[in-house]
């Protein structure tokens, strides 16, 4: 296995995507000479030229459109959009425009496009470069959502995203972006709607996504010292979502918890919970938990953005109270 | 194979454009009728008196130019070449309509010709124009991107941002306002603070107004600018002024505005004027509207006899269903 950070990985595969299919093309704001906000798109301008890697301006709204006007136009287009906080801004052309456009034009067409984007906290960016909005795309018709938890599924599932023949909003976590972790030797792309079993176990099954899979693997290890092993599953894609997966889980250990960044309330969580309460209700041996941040914007404090975001020691009580133990 | 447009004013293209005007003109007075009798559901927005935009805009374009549209966007359909049947079988819900009766009038579209969709938000077409010209500048294939767009939309952002986009990325980018002065319902006046001239010189970009209710003048104007975008030069802009003979919606009682309000001239009328003076003779034009009204009677017969919409093929292309759970 090579090592490689989750930044890293995605760069990987905007230019082995770039490589592989000359209809590919990146943009949005100071993705070309600048890099990117984060550094993901270092090197390509160089490698594929402005043709390819295009900076544009300040305009969310147009940068979604135009990424849906060249993917019906016979570009895959794959834009940045520096904070996801920043999609709020992009609405019209992901809600209106891109998910409906196979449906509503007969499926005369497929809107090919991926729109990446950051989520998250953990670096005091504050309430409007911090938060998690995936469930909003989520609830769209259309549109596939998917959010990798490492550099290894980072690069397969992006690979597969831009291939896609579908809009994808390809959410990352922009704390993950400095982290290292392992990856295959032949980098090779990961099918979406598809979920991981990362760690397996008999007594309780964690659904998580994005950042939330490292933090269950952690939680994972306290509590197998304390005789409880939890099956952890990376949901990968967010929507549509593997619930065939969830549920085989669940049918081996009758115990579910969800846990997700993004505020609880209306979340991720509340629909795998309330689709296993329906078809998972004979496998289940205790309450359904959901962890997630409290129904308050992302705090800039640091000290308050610690206790908002899930961590380990909530996710091991998450668990205990699934169990029937707290 | 760019196309060059064709502004040559021989009696043979000012009789294409006045069949085309009155095939605009005619589908959409049946529209009117078949909507009231029920045979229409939804909301539909007319674009009767404007038909002379779609017309000669149209003439300027090939197959393969792309244009993104409007909620008025029958006439750039049916302009751009988009076939009766498929039309009035998706404003009747039919699952043979060009959308499978799924977006009706609001949401025309013809890939197979470059009609990239009549879009039920206001401005919405603007920035797919612009990423439709941005794909064939990248492409280098020749071809322009048109957005339509009323004056009404001149009060979204988008414009800014795609106008600010274009210009700054020589997109090859033909923006057409149809200045029928109304915006929705409420003047343009009581809306908008700016002049399109003044805007477009701010931003570069290349202007011209011109009488929207002239076929002849329309088609010269947008020959002229499509040519110049075509050329790679850059974005234009073409104000088309003109008239909404009717409300924003079919249905709408237009109390906001007086009756007696005068229209444009009718785009009809000023094409035969043309023909006339070209010597083309009465008889050749009820000719023409004879076979324009049985051509329109024929695909709505054919739209009633058509299977309605299907629900499970409707369900069945929320994804390209392909693609899920499978890897490259």
């Amino acid at each position: 296995m090579a090592q490689l950070r989750y930044g890293a990985a995605i760069g990987q595969a905007l230019a082995d995507a770039m490589e592989a299919d000359p209809q590919v093309i990146i943009m949005g704001e100071d993705i070309a000479g600048a890099g990117g906000s984060f550094g993901i798109t270092r090197e390509l301008l160089d490698k594929f030229g402005p043709d390819r890697v295009i900076d544009t301006p300040i305009s969310e709204a147009a940068i979604a459109g135009m990424a849906v006007g060249a993917a019906v136009s016979g570009l895959k287009p794959v834009v940045e959009i520096m904070f996801m906080d920043f999609t709020t801004l992009a609405m019209d052309a992901l809600v209106n425009q891109a998910a409906k456009a196979r449906f509503m034009f007969g499926a005369q067409v497929s809107v090919p496009m991926v729109l990446r984007t950051p989520h998250g906290g953990g670096v005091s960016a504050g309430p409007q470069h911090s938060q998690c909005l995936e469930a909003w795309f989520a609830h769209v018709p259309g549109l596939k959502v998917v959010c990798p938890s490492g550099p290894a599924n980072a690069y397969g599932l992006l690979r597969s995203a831009i291939a896609d023949p579908d809009p994808v909003v390809f959410v990352e976590h922009k704390g993950l972006y400095g982290q290292r972790g392992e990856v295959p030797e032949v980098l090779a792309p990961i099918a979406l709607c598809k979920a991981a079993t990362v760690r397996g176990g008999e007594h309780v099954t964690v659904v998580a996504y994005g950042a939330a899979v490292p933090l269950a693997l952690q939680a994972a290890e306290q509590l197998a010292s304390g005789g409880i092993s939890i099956e952890v599953i990376d949901l990968q894609t967010i929507q549509p979502w593997d619930e065939a997966a969830v549920l085989a889980s669940l049918s081996k250990t009758g115990h579910l918890v969800v846990v997700h960044e993004a505020v609880e309330q209306f979340g991720v969580g509340a629909e795998i919970a309330a689709r296993m309460a329906d078809v998972g209700f004979a496998h289940l041996r205790g309450p359904i938990v959901r962890l997630g941040a409290p129904f308050m914007p992302v705090p800039f404090s640091t000290e308050l953005e610690t206790q908002y975001r899930p961590s380990a020691p909530r996710l091991i009580t998450a668990v205990r109270k699934a169990l029937g133990k707290e | 194979m760019p196309f060059s447009g064709n502004s040559d004013g021989s009696s043979a293209a000012l009789l294409r454009h006045y069949e085309l005007l009155l095939v605009i003109r005619r589908c959409e007075e049946r529209l009117q009728r078949l909507f009231a009798e029920g045979e229409v559901p939804g909301f539909i927005h007319l674009g009767i008196g404007q038909e002379a935009i779609s017309v000669g805009v149209m003439s300027a374009l090939g197959p393969a130019d792309t244009i993104a549209s409007t909620h008025r966007g029958h006439g750039h359909a049916l302009a751009k070449g988009m076939p009766l049947n498929g039309f009035f079988a998706e404003l009747m819900a039919r699952d043979t309509g060009v959308c499978r009766g799924r977006g009706g009038s609001m949401h025309v579209a013809d890939m197979s010709i470059g009609m990239l969709g009549a879009n039920g938000i206001v401005g919405a077409g603007l920035s797919i124009a612009t990423g439709s010209a941005l794909a064939h500048k990248l492409k280098k294939d020749g071809q322009i991107a048109v957005a339509f767009f009323g004056d009404g939309a001149l009060a979204e952002g988008l414009l800014h941002e795609c106008g600010n986009m274009a210009a700054l990325m020589n997109l090859p980018l033909l923006l057409v306002c149809e200045a029928n002065g109304w915006s929705e319902f409420s003047p343009v006046s009581s809306q908008i603070a700016f002049d399109l001239a003044q805007w477009s010189a701010a931003y570069g970009i290349a202007y011209r107004k011109v009488d929207g209710n002239d076929v002849v003048a329309m088609a010269d104007a947008a020959a002229e600018l499509a040519g110049q975008v075509r050329s790679g030069v850059g974005p234009a802009l073409l104000t088309c002024t003109t008239s909404r003979w009717g409300g924003h919606f079919e249905g709408d009682a237009q109390k906001y505005r007086a009756a007696d309000e005068a229209r444009g001239r009718d785009p009809i009328v000023v094409a035969e004027v043309h023909l006339a003076a070209a010597g083309v003779g009465q008889q050749h034009l009820t000719q023409i509207a004879a076979r324009v009204e049985s051509e329109i009677e024929e695909a709505i017969a054919t739209a009633r006899a058509a299977p309605p919409a299907r629900f499970d093929a409707a369900l069945a292309d929320v994804y390209t269903s392909a693609s899920i759970g499978e890897a490259l």
